[in-house]
């Protein structure tokens, strides 16, 4: 197997004004992997998520230290266009949130915008294929996105997320809003997907870091306290405060 | 005892229903003398004539009763304003509402009501005595009073009412629609064009057809600026006159009470609040069938 990096982030330090929410982070998260970002709530999993795209350059006060490397180059100098990173890394959030615009608009959007020139067709089944929601709509889609299920939806914003054919895509919290068996099928689909893709999710869920990462990385108040391979952290963590939060003990 | 209570409360609540009532008698009153006015103006004057005349000189002898040329009139300052409060209201919003910093929010917006707040006399007096000049130097062909002064002041007076609307129609897009947009990879631009102005269509849609009422009724200004001409033109720069003016000259004229030529202000009028009114109802109607649900 390839244990390429893909993104790295080395010595890196983010702020909200003074309160840092990550401190002196470094990790390396590998392609074609499936990555895991657990801890309780508040710890700063979904900020150190949003650096891999740049999704925090709207928040204001946000500052950064240290360096975000995707396949090698950095990219959180503020010279680097954002745009062009969130074309090759793509996100899902936390809730599922279509475009008021048909199912099949929804899809096309984001390659059309970056001129897509192709079968559009083609490519909205196929994206609706992998996520595993064509049988689900093929009958409708041009029929509006805010008809669908919270579930369906949520598998609309993976669809869309893969029609720009990133290299990564970040999950943050994808299931958190959805009932057990949309989750099922969320976590079926992830599994499916990192053949093609890299994925970093954050999960509040330990069961589901379980489940479907190959590794995981355990954050508590905004340090990186432990991180490698899924099946070693959930059965023998090196660490106290790891075996303590994955048993349950806190958090 | 709990009698005396019980009376106190009710009359309380008598009190409060009337003080209700009050609105919605004042508009059935309103209602009911336009339509009784219109109704002895139409006896004399055949509907066919007023709407599709295009002649209206009711108080020269022979007398015509055709509104198409007020209409048109109002229609030339609608249209006008428009223009000028459309496109300018719409980028003033995107700007507050996606770029602007708190501070400069802070700035524009209650610069935005001042200029909401100026009395429209004023405006008809600015329009008289700096625009129409400007214009007259540019086109000197410009009459002195003319349609396109006034519908440039109108378009300003309304603006701040489509930058307003129009900023809260884009900042109740969530956060989420927006980060979804940018996490496509793309620009401020194709997120504004694809994301915010569709998911906003409606509360956008609806600032317009609410402005453009505005403009309908808008009386001072086109009164001072526009002129006392009715003529069936689309030359704004031509003295006209709109239905609102037309009913200042005659409210304020010697024209007798009772005749013909003072129940045409109502017949008049009648027309000004049907158009309005359905402005009005129109502009709910696309806010509720359009409405974007977002939990």
């Amino acid at each position: 197997m390839n244990n390429k990096i893909i993104i790295e982030a080395k010595n890196l330090t983010l702020r909200y004004g003074k309160h840092p929410a990550i401190r002196d982070c470094n990790i390396q998260i590998l392609k074609n992997k499936v990555t895991a970002i657990i801890g309780p709530s508040g710890c700063g999993k979904s900020t150190l998520l949003r650096t891999f795209n740049r999704m925090n350059d709207f928040i204001d006060n946000f500052n950064i230290e240290g360096e975000v490397l995707f396949e090698g180059k950095v990219i959180n100098h503020s010279d680097m266009d954002p745009v062009e990173i969130r074309k090759r890394i793509g996100m899902v959030f936390q809730k599922p949130n279509p475009f008021p615009k048909s199912i099949f608009d929804n899809i096309i959007w984001g390659p059309k915008i970056n001129g897509f020139i192709g079968n559009q067709q083609e490519l909205v089944e196929n994206c609706l294929i992998d996520a595993g929601l064509f049988d689900e709509v093929k009958d409708r889609l041009n029929s509006s996105a805010m008809e669908l299920s919270g579930g369906q939806q949520q598998r609309l914003c993976i669809a869309r997320a893969i029609a720009m054919k990133p290299e990564v895509i970040l999950m943050d919290e994808p299931a958190s809003a959805l009932d057990p068996k949309a989750t099922m099928k969320i976590e079926e689909l992830i599994k499916k997907l990192k053949k093609s893709y890299t994925i970093i999710i954050v999960t509040h869920n330990m069961q589901q870091a379980a489940r479907i990462s190959d590794n995981t990385a355990f954050l508590y108040e905004g340090e990186l306290i432990e991180y490698g391979k899924t099946n070693s952290i959930f059965t023998k963590p090196d660490k106290q405060q790891t075996e303590d939060y994955i048993t349950g003990r806190f958090g | 005892m709990f009698r005396q209570i019980n009376l106190k409360e009710k009359g309380i609540e008598i009190f409060l229903s009337l003080s209700a009532f009050v609105s919605i008698l004042t508009t059935m009153g309103i209602i009911t003398i336009l339509f009784a006015e219109s109704f002895q103006f139409f006896k004399n004057v055949s509907p066919v004539e007023f709407f599709f005349g295009t002649q209206w000189e009711p108080l020269l002898v022979p007398k015509s009763f055709g509104i198409l040329p007020l209409l048109s009139g109002t229609l030339i300052i609608v249209a006008g304003s428009a223009l000028i409060s459309i496109p300018f209201g719409v980028l003033t919003a995107i700007y507050l509402s996606q770029f602007a910093s708190e501070k400069t929010r802070n700035i524009i917006k209650p610069v935005l009501e001042i200029l909401a707040g100026i009395p429209t006399v004023v405006y008809g007096f600015f329009a008289l005595s700096f625009i129409t000049p400007i214009l007259r130097s540019i086109l000197p062909f410009t009459e002195v009073f003319n349609a396109a002064s006034a519908s440039i002041v109108v378009g300003i007076m309304i603006l701040p009412m489509v930058a307003s609307l129009c900023d809260d129609a884009l900042r109740s897009v969530p956060r989420s629609l927006k980060e979804g947009g940018y996490a496509l990879g793309s620009t401020d631009f194709e997120v504004i064009k694809g994301v915010l102005i569709p998911s906003s269509f409606s509360g956008i849609m609806a600032s317009f057809i609410l402005a453009l009422s505005r403009a309908f009724g808008e009386t001072m200004a086109v009164t001072i600026a526009a002129g006392a001409t009715p003529k069936l033109t689309i030359n704004p720069l031509e003295s006209i006159q709109t239905m609102t003016s037309y009913i200042v000259q005659v409210s304020l004229g010697d024209t007798p009470q009772g005749g013909i030529e003072y129940q045409t202000i109502f017949a008049v009028g009648i027309v000004l609040f049907g158009v309005t009114l359905l402005m009005n109802i129109f502009a709910n109607w696309v806010m509720n069938r359009y409405r974007e649900v977002y939990e």
